[in-house]
């Protein structure tokens, strides 16, 4: 049985930034990771993040991912990639370990799976850093080849380099959906269209502007009826909808499409949370089911925190200052403190609440405050 | 309204229809659904299916969607090998 201070489980951004602030006041850390490339979604955020300095706006996701995993590196953290956590119980670990580490054993695998080693891994801290999932959107013909999540669309194209398709359809125009769509034209794919069952356009304009640029269509309180094919997607029919979101008669109209992207929102993947005993508060605005947790990111488990898109599904920004936060309390909960903490945790709580103003954010910041109060009184004191 | 005959659970195949049925026989949360059905206990364990079954079990039961908690959870939660298990629980 390994034994470590500080077990983080995801290399996003949560997870690193944890990882970072966790090894930087001493605490022996490991991040455990089941996808053979560190950086969670990141590493498919080919375009520049907007924003303020200290979000590194301006840089793209992929660069701030490299940046993440040196700094972790300076930091002695050691992330172990092709390790997925099945089970927990108390504060261990069960992983199956895939990979060696060494990326081009994984890169150059194939489809052949690599057998696993199993690995236990005693941690005094946990942090878990899961990210979120893709929810997915039944219509006749959606288990055809060709219907699938908007990030596997982004994963095939923006890592792996393989276009998904050549005539696109996304269902759904919030902000990933808009953003897999324009890489999809860079990447020479056609969009056909954009639907959205909502009356408006749930991205930021800025995003929609781009695609309305090249030329692509983006119908609001529009559905998608049916896919139609034999092996494949060859067509998918859509449809107007009501003021109560059911199909308008009449409206129905055929695309010739040989894929359709679903991007209607995501959820926390809480799992393992679960697992571990976590108690889950519902939370539409935060994508459905997500832990509950205290200011300092600790849930009703002693010893277990979140960060990142479990503990709410936000963006890349959120889930860095989540992280730290998770890392630098579960550090302190050791008695493992810098100097000045005090200070950075205040400043941390600052910058989160300026990420959530803004009438597009603020019914997040609504809806995390009142998690945070659940989690004030349900998780365990100091 | 969706059709009934439109797969929910793609791993187990189980159809909208199939899982009214089993609300109408008594099922009143998405363990219930899956004890009767099988849907979610396939290769991907509910991660695609389970927010739809909450989803149809709300319709059904004309209730709100907070009132459907997710499955119990149960290692393992990723899909592993017997092999592996058999490795014993010290790696």
């Amino acid at each position: 049985m390994r034994k470590v201070d500080l077990a983080i489980v995801g290399a996003g951004p949560a997870g690193l930034a944890a990882a970072i602030e966790g090894a930087k006041r001493g605490c022996s850390t490991l991040v455990l990771d089941m996808n053979p490339l560190p950086g969670g979604q990141l590493v498919k955020q080919i375009h520049k993040f907007f924003g303020s300095q200290e979000h590194r706006a301006g840089t793209r996701g992929i660069e701030i991912a490299a940046q993440l995993l040196h700094q972790a590196e300076t930091e002695e953290v050691e992330v172990m990639l092709g390790a997925e956590v099945y089970a927990i119980h108390d504060r261990t670990l069960e992983v199956a370990w895939a990979f060696t580490g060494d990326s081009s054993a994984s890169s150059s695998g194939g489809g052949a799976t690599p057998p696993s080693r199993h690995l236990a891994i005693a941690a005094r801290r946990i942090i878990l850093a899961t990210g979120g999932a893709e929810n997915a959107l039944n219509f006749p013909g959606w288990t055809l080849p060709g219907v699938m999540g908007a990030g596997a669309a982004q994963t095939m194209s923006n890592v792996w380099r393989v276009l998904p398709g050549e005539r696109i359809l996304m269902v759904g125009a919030g902000n990933v959906g808009l953003i897999v769509s324009y890489q999809l034209l860079q990447a020479g794919a056609e969009v056909v269209a954009v639907i959205e069952a909502a009356p408006r356009i749930g991205g930021y304009g800025v995003h929609a502007a781009k695609i309305r640029r090249a030329g692509v269509p983006i119908l609001t309180s529009h559905t998608v009826v049916r896919a139609e094919g034999r092996t494949q997607v060859e067509k998918a029919v859509i449809a107007r909808v009501d003021s109560s979101w059911q199909p308008v008669p009449g409206s129905e109209r055929e695309l010739d499409v040989d894929t359709i992207c679903i991007a209607v929102g995501l959820r926390p993947n809480a799992r393992l949370a679960s697992l571990a005993g976590c108690c889950l508060h519902y939370s539409p605005r935060l994508g459905g089911w997500v832990p509950i947790h205290n200011s300092r990111m600790e849930t009703t488990i002693p010893g277990i925190y979140v960060a990142g898109d479990l503990s709410g599904v936000e963006e890349a920004s959120t889930a860095l200052e989540e992280g730290r936060l998770a890392g630098i309390c579960a550090a302190s909960s050791l008695g493992k403190s810098n100097p000045g903490d005090d200070e950075r945790i205040a400043a941390i709580e600052e910058r989160l609440i300026s990420l959530r103003s803004g009438p597009f954010c603020q019914p997040r910041q609504d809806a995390k405050q009142e998690l945070i109060e659940i989690g004030e009184v349900q998780c365990c004191k100091e | 309204m969706m059709d009934d005959d439109t797969i929910v659970c793609r791993c187990e195949e189980v159809t909208v229809g199939q899982i009214r049925q089993a609300i109408r026989e008594g099922a009143a949360d998405v363990t219930g659904v899956k004890r009767r059905t099988r849907a979610g206990m396939g290769l991907c364990q509910g991660r695609t299916c389970e927010k739809i079954v909450m989803r149809i079990l709300a319709q059904e039961l004309g209730k709100p969607l907070s009132e459907f908690a997710p499955a119990t959870v149960r290692p393992p939660v990723q899909p592993i090998t017997f092999g592996l298990l058999a490795e014993g629980t010290d790696g």
